[in-house]
């Protein structure tokens, strides 16, 4: 599968976007501070709820924010465009470990992705990792092309479709 | 690298966060499909995909073109291929998150940097 790759801004603290797969998004960016501070903005909801959805590039504010980083706590994240509709996401931690990672379900979709954010040092500054996989996709495609439980007549409208 | 006109992003980012909507661009990217497929496809009500469709071709991804009782989607905005779209998208808001992570960090250098002062 092809990879693409995009960054910008300067050399030194560049947001890189790639795509690996079908289903995986990992970006990467170095911050000019320590693991601690950078988990510290990641990790307290005050903190977090001003840098997630900035509303210059988003469009939406957050309407609240509860956020229990500990491993098995739960977060929930309400956001609004300026009308009454309100866009919810919300999961649970599967994994904290302070100052290193976090690793949290996506559970507001169909697909259950999960994310893992690290946190690395390097020399006193942090490169952040944050990978997030959308695994019941391919599941799905796999079970609609392969498995002998499909439906036939389910099998014909994906080969329509593939076809169209 | 394909710039999107920034007033759209927050169309696209609504848009683009929701599992099953980045699923339709997937599918679309391979071949144009009807919203009853794409409903079956998806295994939701025909009105559920509808919404789904909507908000997607309110934000300029999608395009449907109805003929006779069918209404057929494909991908919209200049041909753009859904992989660059997808990543597109992801990397305005990253960016931008990443910006304003940027400047809360050196606030709390800041306020580290006084309190380690006094």
């Amino acid at each position: 599968m092809d990879q693409q790759v995009s960054s910008a801004g300067g050399a030194q603290n560049r947001t890189s976007v790639e795509r690996r797969g079908d289903r995986e998004l990992v970006v990467t960016r170095t911050f000019d501070a320590p693991p601690s501070t950078v988990y510290r903005a990641w990790s307290q909801p005050e903190l977090f709820q001003r840098w997630w959805m900035p509303k210059s590039a988003s469009g939406v504010s957050l309407v609240s924010c509860d956020m229990d980083v500990r491993t098995g706590g739960k977060y929930r994240l309400e956001f609004g465009a300026g009308g009454s509709d309100t866009m919810a996401f919300y999961g649970k931690y599967l994994e904290v470990v302070p100052n290193e990672r976090i690793v949290w379900t996506n559970d507001e979709g169909e697909e259950g992705a999960v994310t893992t954010v690290t946190f690395e040092d390097q020399d006193g500054k942090t490169l952040v990792t944050f990978h997030e996989a959308y695994p019941d996709t391919e599941g799905r495609d796999e079970a609609m092309e392969g498995s002998a439980s499909v439906l036939p007549e389910q099998l014909e409208q994906l080969g329509e479709l593939l076809a169209a | 690298m394909v710039q999107y006109a920034s007033p759209a992003l927050d169309l696209s980012f609504a848009a683009l966060s929701d599992a099953t909507r980045r699923g339709i661009i997937d599918q679309l990217g391979r071949a144009d499909a009807s919203i009853t497929a794409l409903a079956e496809n998806f295994q939701m009500t025909l009105t559920g995909m509808k919404k789904h469709v909507q908000v997607l071709e309110r934000a300029g991804l999608v395009v449907t073109q109805k003929v006779g009782r069918v209404r057929t989607c494909k991908l919209g905005k200049s041909g753009l291929k859904a992989e660059a779209a997808w990543i597109e998208a992801h990397r305005k808001l990253f960016e931008a998150r990443f910006e304003a992570l940027d400047e809360i960090i050196s606030e709390m250098k800041q306020e580290e940097g006084d309190g380690s002062a006094s």
